[in-house]
């Protein structure tokens, strides 16, 4: 085969498989940011903590990491439920969520980065599963497990949210919690409990999330930086609220950063979530929040 | 009162995705004149009130005011042309004093130089003047809907849209608003009353125009329209 | 500082601008002497480190404080600044002065580009931008090889400047004059109808737009003079350590700093982001002495997250509602 072409075929599978580890990260922020309208800048710390917890707990345990990643993620919900009870009562309660709210997260993010390196220096961290050196081959196309398993684990987590989201009672009213708190009071639902809920539910997101991203790179403190833009780039280009949005916007942009890297070096790549993110601001805002409206 | 064309609204119409949320609608309203505009909730009167503001960037058909076109002007530039508006809930800049308030359109209009003095000028024509120093919260809702109209008194209006300026007011002082409305109008400044208070509605108009579903179903001498028996089912019938 | 400190609604008269210009002179003045009273190498260097936060928190608090508009990108500004100062000092051997002017240029060219891109939406959007933005920057800059890429770029400081006591005060003074500009700045834009238009933002958008606020152009007059504040702040760096690298440039203390110190003096006022950066600056100063400098960022994270918490509107404002 042509090597440029089999380099382009390699490129778009991997971008594929990268995507699915996006597509995790994001759709935690589809709930928070998407659904709540909270803007958890936290959310890609919180996903690299959960990273560092899941190395922690599962080299202690001799545990496979995407399955630790699963028992740490009911711990973030209740961090993530603890962290909206305090935003929704200094900051959503008052109205100050654009410019105090916004600092808190900040600040969160920050203590958390800042955390990391104190308790564990700013080195690089990983945990290897022993079939993340197994790869498949198809012809020309190498699918390595490492990449492959923690996307179809994130994809079905994903699938499992969907599903809780169409089909349960709880589901059906997180939706509705951002378009209209006040019919879920006629419900007799409390809007401040069901937020509480869905936000736990999107720090959860991220642990899982964080759990796939150990077994794909090592990780430092610093390794949310490049997630803020691809999550929220991911999220918006996803049309905000829709998880199946959320998913595809993820594999494309898995592919298009890959085939960046593949072809112009892996340093850029931080670039094009940026340029990504930029671009959808800039020529398509109203299709794509529409909510203004 | 039978001034020249002031406000001309052709084919105005709006859809959210699929929904259409105003159609084809034809407006005409001359310089000084008093309009009132009904219709049940979700019938388009605020999506129309947003078309002519220019809060919606785009809509259908074309909307001049003074012979000048304002389709694709950002809604500062309209009100700098003359268009004041009030909004259903007071919005006022919540960490201004009151005084402050009112500068702020005069400093944007070419009256800086003395913005403070026509600031509370226009307060004491609404009668917050002596409230001058106080902030937004501190204010009653009636005053808070005053010194929404004082802010637009400073725009120096050739048109005002007071959309349902008097939600929510007791008795009096629904008269007080309707006073007011009618001095601002005295003064030269043609208004468009959307408002559900029925007596308000008929005292202030002397022109109505109801819309129904989107669309515009009646526009005329206001005994006449609430006497048409398309406007009493469609509208009054359901109160 | 003049004592008319508090801003008072309406009428900026002439008399008050002038009393802040003597006041803040009298005030460097007066530190001047002090430190060279002092003689003291570290002192300048711990002044120049104090003051650059003034600049830095003062530049910040005009669109965030003002407009309410989260610029989270303060780092990527501020390197802007010190990595113009760097290429005008490679390519053209030119010193800190034309480094701050061209530091100046090129952040608020990137302020104007920014915003532009972004701030016609609401202001989450314009704050992530700003998130990304630093990130992006610092690749560049990593794989820019005529500014060091990641190992970093020298400069050869001269040992004396004439007229001075050393290098160390040279570069205080330069500084200090900046901090003075800076709050000026800040202070002239509060007392002006940009001031006013901002707030009215900050309060209700739309309302402005409704009254005839121009929106859009004083939030982008209000970013591009913003991010030329912090290039501003930046560009002197370089001069000052004598080398940079893009981890020291983009440090995350600009980036906390930047937020922490107006929000916890009081955003939007003249005078918050002054006492903030004094106060905070000084405290991190004294820290880094005696505990580890993520420890003592740690604790600038938590004192954002409580003081935003309990005293949203900063010190200033607790005071004021007392």
């Amino acid at each position: 085969m042509d090597p440029t072409l089999s380099l382009l075929l390699n490129g778009i599978v991997s971008g594929l498989l990268l995507g699915g580890l996006y597509a995790a990260a994001a759709s935690g922020l589809a709930v928070s940011f998407g659904m709540l309208d909270i803007v958890n800048i936290a959310h890609p710390a919180l996903m690299v903590a959960a990273g560092f917890a899941v190395i922690l707990l599962g080299g202690a345990l001799g545990l496979d990491p995407l399955l630790m990643a699963l028992l740490v993620a009911p711990a973030f919900a209740l961090l993530g439920m603890g962290i909206y009870t305090a935003y929704h009562h200094f900051f959503e309660r008052r109205g100050d969520e654009a410019l105090q709210g916004l600092a808190f997260f900040f600040g969160v993010m920050f203590i958390i980065e800042v955390g990391l390196v104190m308790a564990f220096g700013p080195e690089q961290r990983f945990l290897d599963p022993d079939w993340a050196f197994t790869t498949w081959r198809f012809g020309e196309i190498d699918v390595p497990l490492r990449m492959l398993i923690p996307a179809l684990v994130s994809l079905a987590a994903i699938g499992l949210l969907w599903l809780f989201l169409q089909r349960t009672f709880i589901g059906l009213a997180i939706a509705a919690v951002a378009q209209d708190a006040q019919a879920l009071r006629l419900m007799a639902v409390d809007p401040v409990r069901i937020k509480r809920l869905a936000f736990g539910i999107s720090v959860g997101f991220a642990a899982i999330a964080g759990g796939a991203l150990v077994v794909v790179q090592p990780i430092e403190p610093s390794s949310h930086h490049v997630f803020i833009g691809r999550v929220f780039a991911v999220c918006i280009m996803g049309g905000m609220a829709s998880l199946s949005g959320c998913v595809m916007a993820a594999l494309l942009f898995g592919v298009v950063e890959n085939l960046t890297a593949s072809f112009f070096g892996p340093s850029w790549s931080p670039a094009v979530a940026f340029g990504w993110l930029l671009l959808v601001l800039a020529v398509r805002p109203q299709g794509l929040f529409g909510r203004a409206a | 009162m039978s001034g020249a064309v002031l406000l001309r609204a052709e084919g105005v119409g709006k859809r959210f995705g699929g929904f259409t949320a105003l159609a084809d609608v034809n407006i005409e309203l001359r310089a000084g004149e008093r309009l009132g505009l009904i219709g049940p909730n979700g019938s388009g009167k605020s999506t129309f009130v947003n078309c002519i503001s220019g809060d919606f960037a785009a809509h259908d058909g074309k909307v001049t005011l003074g012979g000048q076109l304002l389709d694709g002007l950002k809604p500062h530039r309209r009100a700098r042309l003359g268009l004041a508006r009030t909004f259903q809930l007071p919005q006022p800049f919540a960490s201004l004093t009151v005084l402050e308030n009112v500068r702020v359109p005069l400093l944007f209009a070419g009256e800086a130089a003395h913005a403070s003095a026509r600031a509370f000028e226009c307060l004491e024509q609404v009668e917050l003047a002596a409230k001058a120093d106080k902030l937004p919260k501190e204010l009653t809702q009636v005053e808070q809907r005053r010194l929404e109209l004082a802010r637009a008194i400073a725009l120096r209006p050739q048109l005002l849209i007071a959309d349902e300026a008097m939600a929510g007011l007791s008795h009096a002082e629904v008269d007080q608003i309707i006073a007011l409305l009618l001095r601002m109008n005295a003064a030269g400044t043609a208004v468009i009353m959307i408002e559900h208070i029925m007596r308000a509605v008929t005292e202030f108009s002397e022109r109505l125009v109801v819309f129904v579903a989107g669309r515009k179903i009646a526009d005329g001498e206001p005994r006449e329209v609430l006497a048409m028996p398309e406007v009493e089912g469609a509208y009054l019938g359901k109160q | 500082m003049s004592a008319t400190a508090l801003p008072a609604p309406a009428v900026a008269g002439e008399r008050r601008h002038l009393s802040y210009w003597l006041g803040a002179t009298a005030v460097a003045v007066a530190l001047a002497v002090a430190l060279r009273l002092l003689g003291n190498e570290y002192g300048w260097y711990a002044g120049y480190f104090v003051l650059q936060y003034v600049v830095l928190a003062a530049a910040w608090n005009i669109l965030g404080g003002y407009a309410g508009y989260v610029n989270f990108g303060a780092a990527g500004f501020m390197a802007a600044g010190s990595y113009t100062a760097i290429v005008l000092y490679e390519s053209m051997g030119l010193g800190v002065i034309p480094g701050i002017l061209g530091g100046a240029v090129v952040a608020g060219l990137l302020g104007l580009g920014t915003g532009y891109l972004t701030l016609r939406l609401r202001g989450v959007y314009f704050s992530i931008a700003t998130l990304c933005l630093a990130v992006v920057l610092q690749t560049l800059i990593v794989n820019w090889d005529y500014v060091g890429g990641s190992r970093g770029a020298y400069i050869i400081r001269p040992m004396t400047v004439p007229g001075f006591a050393s290098y160390g005060e040279y570069i205080f003074i330069v500084m200090l004059v900046l901090a003075v500009l800076a709050v000026g700045i800040g202070r002239t834009v509060e007392m002006s109808r940009l001031g006013t238009g901002l707030q009215a933002i900050r309060d209700n958008e739309r309302a402005a737009e409704a009254v005839g606020v121009p929106t859009l152009r004083l939030k982008l007059i209000a970013c591009t003079l913003s991010g030329a504040l912090m290039g501003v702040a930046g560009a002197p760096l370089p001069f000052y350590a004598g080398y940079i690298n893009p981890e020291g440039a983009f440090n995350l203390a600009y980036a906390v700093n930047s937020i922490a110190m107006p929000l916890i003096g009081g955003a939007g006022t003249w005078l918050g982001p002054v006492i903030g950066a004094v106060l905070l600056a000084t405290l991190q100063q004294a820290a880094t002495v005696t505990i580890s400098s993520a420890l003592n960022l740690w604790i600038v994270g938590w004192m954002l997250v409580i003081f935003v918490a309990l005293f949203p509107r900063g010190i200033i404002g607790w005071f004021r509602n007392r």
